[in-house]
């Protein structure tokens, strides 16, 4: 990926959100150009996806941790989100209870676990949603990257993560909503989450964020500490007889990267209204590999292009050929595997030898 | 075979013993080396040559017997990069360099300094680093190579920007594997003038099968087979030495 790429893809997302706020709220709903505010929610969604994505090739493409769990700290920094805004609901539940959530009133709680304190206050949810990611990653990384876990074993204990959570947070005793999740959020900061403008808002917060976590993880892999990287990943046993500790470098990125895929999931759900255990589903993690896959492992603005199209094709596909879906995906990873191992920038920058940022990583395992 | 240690001894093994599955791979090993010296290591296949560099730097952890570098130091307590830092560098029998990256880079990523993250996040090239590298460029003859991946250059180039890597670390002692394999002959000499100069401030072992390339060296040698020291000496001594003459032709 070339400096470019960066470039054109930072424009792409901010420009196609900006443009999406103004024909939205700029416009009259029967205009022509009126961006309807499903358009908006769904665009905000996408580049939610893009952030997980771009998480994904950080561990993946520049470390060589394949983690197929990697959704799981986007669910985790989405229920964080989740748990802020049931608080915002208020009196306004069916039940009418001032602090406690519908789902705990039904089922016959008495107080608000412990957990559940101070996720009234938007800053303490914020953080959470970086800090309790960012932790798992950090005691999760530590045991596997200090043992010497790599490779496909790496990868089958990482599904093992998001598959435990996912069940954990199945259980109504974890006093999360069980199966039905976190939903019916009425606003966030104050604001109504109906309301076009915070719908608007909410995308360009997506952009923004998107276009942050892209310029500092590329200034991450082409800095020196970049170049360890990629050297641990190629040949991790060369580093260490250099002085380098590989478990220090994999740890730093992985948490970071568990960090940014929990702000994905905090702005994702006010976005798509509901969080609930099917985000740890494995598919889930999986899917984020095809898109990083798809949109060129190892090059970052590859990963947030692959999560916007693939997802796009998503949108259309479920919606005309529904049950179609899961076999095009299949078949799209098989063949970009096969056909594409640079995924679409690789193609790209084939077709016009870019040079890339950084060396370019083996296919994939 | 009973040592009594030396002064001014870089390397000291003492009675080092590692089995694999019950396969004896060193077998109370003992050898001292002196500070400044260069050793050559020989050996037929299984002597247990790669398994003593594997006990120097970490890799392998000896069940009985003790490693010890420099004055006092055990290495059978450290791991490879705490080695590592101490001044022990490797070049591998396969030569092992970052293909994706430039030779330029490779040697950067070499060039002893601080490791850990907290610095290599920040780090940019300093002069003396630039003047460095290029020094360290001239001296493995790959100038005109510094911005080709490396994982492009020839074999015997890799074998080159292995050792200009061992340099960068600026260790205290080198370990060097096989270093001429595969190398032309022109390359094999080159590489001993290589390693000849190396040793004017540097220890070096050079594990070697070339016995050619070894009286080339014209140093101290110490043959290994099964796991222990066979004879010592110099090159004449070691190959009119009837039990290094039986193991290498055979029985």
């Amino acid at each position: 990926m070339s400096r470019t790429t960066t470039t054109v893809t930072l424009f792409l997302v901010l420009g196609l959100s900006v443009l999406l706020t103004v024909l939205n709220l700029g416009t009259a709903p029967d205009a022509a150009f009126h961006a309807p505010t499903y358009a908006v929610s769904l665009t905000g969604k996408y580049l939610t996806f893009a952030i997980l994505a771009l998480s994904v090739d950080l561990v993946w493409g520049f470390a060589g941790i394949l983690s197929l769990g990697h959704a799981a700290f986007f669910a985790l920094g989405g229920y964080a989100m989740g748990m802020y805004l049931m608080r915002q609901i208020g009196p306004r539940g069916v039940y009418g209870n001032a602090i406690l959530p519908d789902f705990m009133v039904f089922l016959n709680y008495k107080a608000l676990p412990w957990y559940w304190l101070g996720f009234d206050n938007a800053i303490y949810a914020m953080l959470m949603a970086v800090v309790v990611p960012g932790v798992i990653a950090l005691v999760f990384g530590w045991l596997a990257f200090r043992s010497r876990v790599s490779g496909v074993y790496l990868s089958i204990i990482t599904q093992a993560l998001t598959y435990a959570l996912l069940l954990a947070f199945f259980r109504n005793d974890m006093g999360l909503g069980g199966n039905n999740g976190l939903t019916d959020f009425k606003d966030m900061f104050g604001l109504p989450l109906q309301a076009d403008a915070t719908r608007c808002g909410l995308l360009v917060a997506s952009a923004v964020i998107l276009c942050l976590q892209l310029l500092m993880t590329r200034y991450l892999v082409t800095s020196r500490f970049g170049k360890v990287l990629i050297a641990v990943r190629d040949t991790e046993s060369r580093t260490r007889f250099l002085g380098y500790r590989p478990e220090h470098y994999k740890l730093f990125v992985f948490v970071l990267s568990a960090i940014m895929a929990g702000i994905g999931g905090a702005l994702y759900v006010p976005q798509v209204g509901i969080i609930n255990p099917g985000e740890f589903s494995p598919a889930n993690s999986i899917e984020a590999v095809i898109w990083v896959a798809v949109g060129g492992r190892g090059t970052l603005a590859g990963a947030v292009l692959g999560a916007i199209l693939v997802n796009v094709g998503k949108t259309f596909f479920t919606a005309a050929l529904p049950e179609l879906w899961l076999f095009a995906l299949g078949a799209l990873f098989i063949l970009v595997t096969l056909l594409l191992p640079g995924g679409i920038l690789g193609l790209l920058s084939r077709g016009r030898k870019a040079k890339p940022i950084t060396p370019a990583p083996e296919p994939a395992e | 075979m009973t040592f009594t240690k030396p002064q001014d001894t870089i390397l000291y093994l003492d009675g080092v013993s590692v089995s694999f599955d019950g396969f004896r791979a060193l077998n109370d090993l003992s050898l001292y080396m002196e500070k400044g010296e260069m050793r050559a290591v020989i050996g037929p296949n299984g002597a247990g040559k790669t398994t003593m560099m594997d006990v120097i730097t970490g890799k392998t952890r000896p069940d009985t017997g003790r490693v010890v570098f420099g004055k006092d130091i055990d290495l059978t307590q450290l791991d490879e990069p705490a080695i590592a830092a101490l001044g022990i560098g490797r070049k591998f029998q396969k030569p092992t360099v970052f293909e994706p990256h430039t030779v330029w880079d490779n040697l950067l990523l070499s060039l002893a300094g601080d490791r850990r993250p907290r610095f290599t996040l920040w780090a940019r090239q300093t002069g003396e680093e630039q003047d460095r590298i290029a020094e360290i460029l001239t001296t493995i003859r790959l100038m005109d190579q510094k911005d080709r991946r490396a994982g492009d250059l020839s074999h015997g180039q890799k074998q080159w920007l292995e050792i200009g890597m061992l340099l960068a670390q600026e260790p205290e002692l080198l370990l060097v594997d096989e270093p001429v394999a595969g190398m032309t002959d022109a390359e094999t000499e080159q590489t001993a003038e290589l390693l000849r100069e190396i040793n004017r401030t540097k220890s070096v072992v050079v594990v070697e099968h070339d016995m050619e390339f070894v009286r080339a060296l014209g140093v101290k040698v110490t043959v290994l087979h099964e796991g222990s020291m066979l004879s010592e000496g110099s090159i004449d001594y070691v190959s009119a030495d009837p039990r290094v003459v039986e193991v290498y032709l055979g029985r």
